[in-house]
């Protein structure tokens, strides 16, 4: 493009899960002045689940989003667990773990193959547009392979049918376990996909990681460089051991050399998280309270952290099952060590946790217990507050609700995957954007590597977006860092 | 409260009790205020909530359902599906943010003319201070520069 | 000539020209439609041979810019999932209305509403108040609020969408063709959608493209002749017996005011409906018609005249929440559309 404008919109952002837009700012030199990364939907979940039974939080909170409803679902069972003071049967627990990390791979595949890993390396970042999808995938690996990877979303949605009742928007959890058994046919089944589903894992990790990406130097350039690259704290979910866990555990974070920062659960999460509001994002920043808000800057003083894949690789000393645990040692080794600060090693993170997923699969349904005809113990107790934390595919999730003596919803705070991510997001694009864009040179290719910046985090904008500003009924003082008003608004007051 | 205000009642009778009472009430020439429209079931149980929902929408200020007493549906049970059904639409009209007070069920039996004229107007004061319904005709509309 | 899906089974390749041009449009939604029309699997397959996606913003990166290029009619179907929620939504909602022959409302927000529609049970003033002041994570000294344009110090102007105080359907915006609703729709639903529009033996415009009769009709469950029950339950609270007829077991379940064509999936997986699929053609809004359904089964008493009205209250009490419950999918198609306020 030879003319030269000084604002550039990326509209829609594409390849992801929501609505966002990304505005980027040229200055006299045609170099990049600001960008912005910004979530532009929201539907108000926190206000409109007030006054509804909570036991229907599960099946409400799942339209969240569609493509990690299984994370609402879980966060929403245990939230309930809490709420009743009900303890699931153990078979209840495992089933639920079991589908969930079903859904793991379900969702983790959607995105190596579909949304952000197979469409940008393998088509390559500037590729014609056209090209750059599932589609242009298919065709490059040829028809044998795509029916492959279909064949094994179809096997991770199955999984999720059997337990959850629907592939998409489960239905099954209830305080205090599941509606339903499986049977042992069912269990078969499951067996069989969740073998399938490990080789697919393995093949996966060759395909990309080895084949694609490590024999590529452009690539392996473009993941361990400059231009992506955050120095950030990092959250995820650890078990007893401190290893990556879906379902259940500790919260835990490290600081940007790695150390333990700190650790918690669901009774002191408020004290440790924060959210920030910006003007130009319907998306709030989540941010830790005790270090502070102190803007879109990395580094140990400013309380910015990221979630989901590398994050968790991070955050553990390792993974559960063998054949993860091989590859997340070979993932440190080749980008020198932990915790890596690399944001397009975040698709290599999700190849891993999608094998640990499919290898804890077939670890479950081994499991004596997983077809136990009890799965549900029955409330007694009267219902008060509740919080259930797990890690959807892109990041820590908590739900909190506040019930009265009937169990009807008073209050509800989520504080969802993505949100986390979002000040992870917005710098990424910003610094991909002042890499990349110099001296008015701008072309489709460069643009989709700016998006590349907020895609490795596999975002879910929908699930961020849960809630709802409207507008404000009353005067609104802007004031610019330096404290001076930068703007005066105000509403009509009803 | 603007003292113009008229409001706008619909009145289901049911044919063999509540209707044959207003009858009555027409026949003994019982004054009662004009705000009200009356619509004829066969029975109180005709009344599907769904027509109160439509009459509400098109701005009815109050709804009245007026049926058998009970133990005397000529259909032997109609009226207690029906206290069932308007005792629930009460409560979820209240959670549409309507008074409570804006519906009503009375007994009312084919002899009670003064009875008919007496719960009318009664109602009709009660609406009238009540005000214009939130869901007026005037109210409505797509409402999307919110 | 269009191509036959039926005829590609073989395995024949299509010239470019005879392709069908599809659409996936966008709007409040929560992108489960999106990922189950992904997930028809092999169908893909056979669907990409005869058409070409030409907008898809969860797998394609054709922008916006480029589609407002294109001439009107020009895309053959778009499916548009997602409710009406700002003013995004609305233009996007024209736009692909304008520039496509067939639209089609997919997935129950589009068609109903759906669960952002429950935003209807409340409005800006409050909901802002819950995000940006009193959620308990929230710092926000400055009352700093999403605007919809504001300027950075450098005086770059960023905007966000204009947010409208309700819901709407996406035909309360633009003239639909075809509903196909569901939470999200099946694949079975949606594959017999593409053979019909492929084939041309489409219903007539404005069909809803799922089944005519109640979910009763699919529901695998022995039904009772009659349901008198005496307790209402809440999921939780019982055990759920999962060949029962769940209205039988006190359970509230919205089969009876509901299309079937879901398989009754929640009903064989052991929960109880709750009416993704929208009304059956016969009643006008699905809260008063499962209302009145529920009401009818609760058993009458042989002390019927000794009942006072705080007796009946107690009695239809035991149900909780019927706004959020009867309307849970469909409140912005309900006859009353949102809550409102007495004016005091």
């Amino acid at each position: 493009m030879s003319e030269k404008k000084k604002r550039i919109t990326i509209e829609p952002i594409t390849r992801l899960e929501g609505h966002g837009k990304i505005e980027i700012f040229l200055n006299d030199e045609g170099n990049v002045e600001d960008a912005y990364f910004q979530v532009v939907e929201l539907r108000g979940f926190e206000r409109f689940c007030q006054g509804r039974p909570v036991e229907e939080m599960t099946r409400l909170t799942t339209r969240l989003c569609g493509v990690c409803p299984w994370a609402h679902h879980i966060a929403s069972s245990k939230c309930l667990d809490a709420v009743f003071k009900v303890e699931p049967p153990s078979a209840a627990k495992k089933l639920r773990e079991l589908g969930y990390c079903a859904h793991m791979v379900h969702s983790h595949l959607a995105h190596i193959y579909a949304l952000g890993g197979a469409p940008d390396f393998l088509m390559g970042p500037d590729a014609p547009p056209a090209q750059r999808n599932l589609f242009g995938v298919i065709g490059k690996v040829g028809m044998d392979v795509g029916k492959v990877v279909i064949k094994n979303r179809y096997n991770a949605q199955r999984v999720q049918e059997i337990i959850g009742g629907k592939t998409i928007h489960p239905v099954t959890g209830l305080p205090g376990g599941l509606s339903h058994p499986i049977t042992e046919e069912e269990r078969k089944e499951i067996e069989q996909m969740s073998g399938e589903l490990v080789e697919f894992g393995k093949y996966t990790l060759k395909l990309v990681v080895d084949d694609l990406i490590l024999k590529n130097k452009d690539y392996v350039d473009l993941i361990t460089g400059d231009i992506y690259y955050h120095k950030t704290y990092y959250m995820g979910l650890v078990d007893k051991n401190d290893k990556v866990n879906f379902y259940d555990g500790e919260v835990k974070v490290v600081d940007p050399d790695g150390k333990e920062y700190c650790r918690f659960n669901e009774d002191n999460y408020l004290d440790y998280i924060g959210e920030h509001v910006e003007p130009w994002s319907y998306l709030k920043f989540p941010f830790l309270k005790k270090i502070g808000w102190k803007g879109f800057v990395d580094g140990k003083d400013s309380g910015i952290y990221r979630v989901a894949p590398l994050a968790r690789l991070n955050v553990a000393d390792g993974m559960a099952t063998p054949a993860a645990q091989e590859a997340y040692e070979k993932m440190y080794e080749i980008l020198g060590g932990k915790p890596a600060h690399n944001t397009l090693a975040m698709h290599w993170a999700r190849i891993i946790e999608n094998l640990y997923a499919s290898e804890r699969m077939v670890e479950l349904i081994k499991d004596k217990e997983i077809t136990n005809k009890k799965v549900r113990n029955i409330p007694t107790k009267t219902p008060g507050e509740g919080v259930g934390i797990c890690e959807a595919p892109r990041g820590t999730l908590m739900h909190h609700y506040w019930v009265d003596k009937e169990g009807m919803v008073e209050r509800v705070n989520l504080i969802v995957a993505t949100g986390h991510n979002n000040a992870g997001m917005h710098m990424s694009v910003k610094r991909a954007a002042q890499k990349l864009i110099k001296n008015w040179k701008v072309n489709q290719g460069l643009l989709n590597m700016v998006e590349m910046a907020f895609r490795a985090y596999d975002p879910c904008l929908a699930c961020a977006t849960h809630t709802l500003p409207g507008h404000m009924p009353m005067e609104i003082i802007i004031h610019a860092p330096d404290g001076r008003v930068v703007k005066r608004l105000s509403r009509e007051i009803k | 409260m603007n003292k113009d205000f008229k409001p706008k009642i619909l009145v289901f009778c049911c044919n063999w009790c509540s209707y044959a009472g207003a009858d009555l009430a027409g026949v003994s020439r019982l004054q009662i205020k004009p705000y009200f429209r009356v619509i004829r079931a066969m029975c109180s149980a005709r009344v599907d909530p769904e027509f109160i929902l439509e009459a509400i929408k098109k701005g009815a200020d109050g709804i009245l359902v007026a049926a058998c007493h009970p133990g005397d549906c000529h259909y032997i049970g109609g009226n207690y599906r029906t206290r069932r059904r308007m005792a629930l639409l009460r409560i979820m009209l209240q959670q549409f943010g309507l008074d409570r007070k804006r519906l009503r069920l009375e007994w009312i039996s084919a002899g009670e003319g003064g009875r008919f004229q007496e719960v009318v107007n009664n109602f009709i004061d009660e609406i009238t201070e009540l005000g214009p319904s939130p869901f007026g005709p005037t109210k409505r509309g797509k409402g999307k520069n919110g | 000539m269009v191509p036959v899906l039926s005829d590609l089974q073989k395995g024949e390749r299509v010239k470019m020209a005879d392709k069908l041009k599809l659409a996936i449009a966008r709007g409040a939604t929560c992108s489960g439609c999106d990922v189950e029309i992904v997930d028809i699997n092999e169908k893909i397959l056979d669907v990409i041979k005869i058409a070409d996606i030409v907008y898809a913003a969860v797998i394609m990166d054709t922008k916006l810019k480029e589609v407002e290029k294109w001439d009107d009619g020009y895309i053959d179907i778009t499916f548009h999932h997602g409710a009406i929620r700002d003013s995004e939504n609305e233009h996007i909602a024209k736009l692909f209305r304008k520039k496509s022959k067939i639209l089609i409302s997919f997935g129950s927000c589009s068609c109903y509403g759906g669960i952002p529609g429950l935003a209807n049970v409340t409005n800006k003033d409050e909901i802002f108040k819950e995000s940006y002041m009193d959620t308990p994570s929230t710092v926000n000294p400055d009352f700093v609020v999403p605007l919809p344009e504001w300027k950075d110090e450098t005086g770059h102007k960023l905007t966000l969408p204009r947010f409208y105080d309700e819901v709407f359907s996406l035909d309360d915006i633009v003239t639909v063709d075809y509903y196909l609703p569901g939470c999200p729709p099946l694949v079975t639903q949606i594959n017999q959608a593409l053979d019909a529009i492929i084939s041309g033996k489409l219903p007539p415009k404005g069909s809803v493209l799922a089944s005519e009769k109640a979910l009763c009709d699919e529901c695998p469950r022995e039904k009772p002749k009659k349901i008198n029950i005496e307790r209402i339950y809440r999921p939780h609270e019982i055990e759920l017996n999962p060949d029962k007829c769940l209205l039988e077991q006190g359970i509230i379940c919205l089969g009876p005011a509901t299309r079937a064509g879901c398989d009754a999936k929640c009903i064989r997986a052991n929960m109880p409906c709750r009416g993704c699929l929208g009304a059956t053609a016969a009643a006008i809004d699905q809260g008063g018609s499962i209302l009145s359904a529920i009401t009818s089964i609760l058993a009458i008493s042989d002390k019927e005249t000794q009942l006072s009205e705080e007796d009946i209250e107690k009695l239809v009490g035991q149900i909780k929440d019927p706004l959020g419950t009867f309307y849970r999918f469909s409140m912005p198609k309900s006859l009353l559309r949102k809550v409102e306020k007495e004016k005091k």
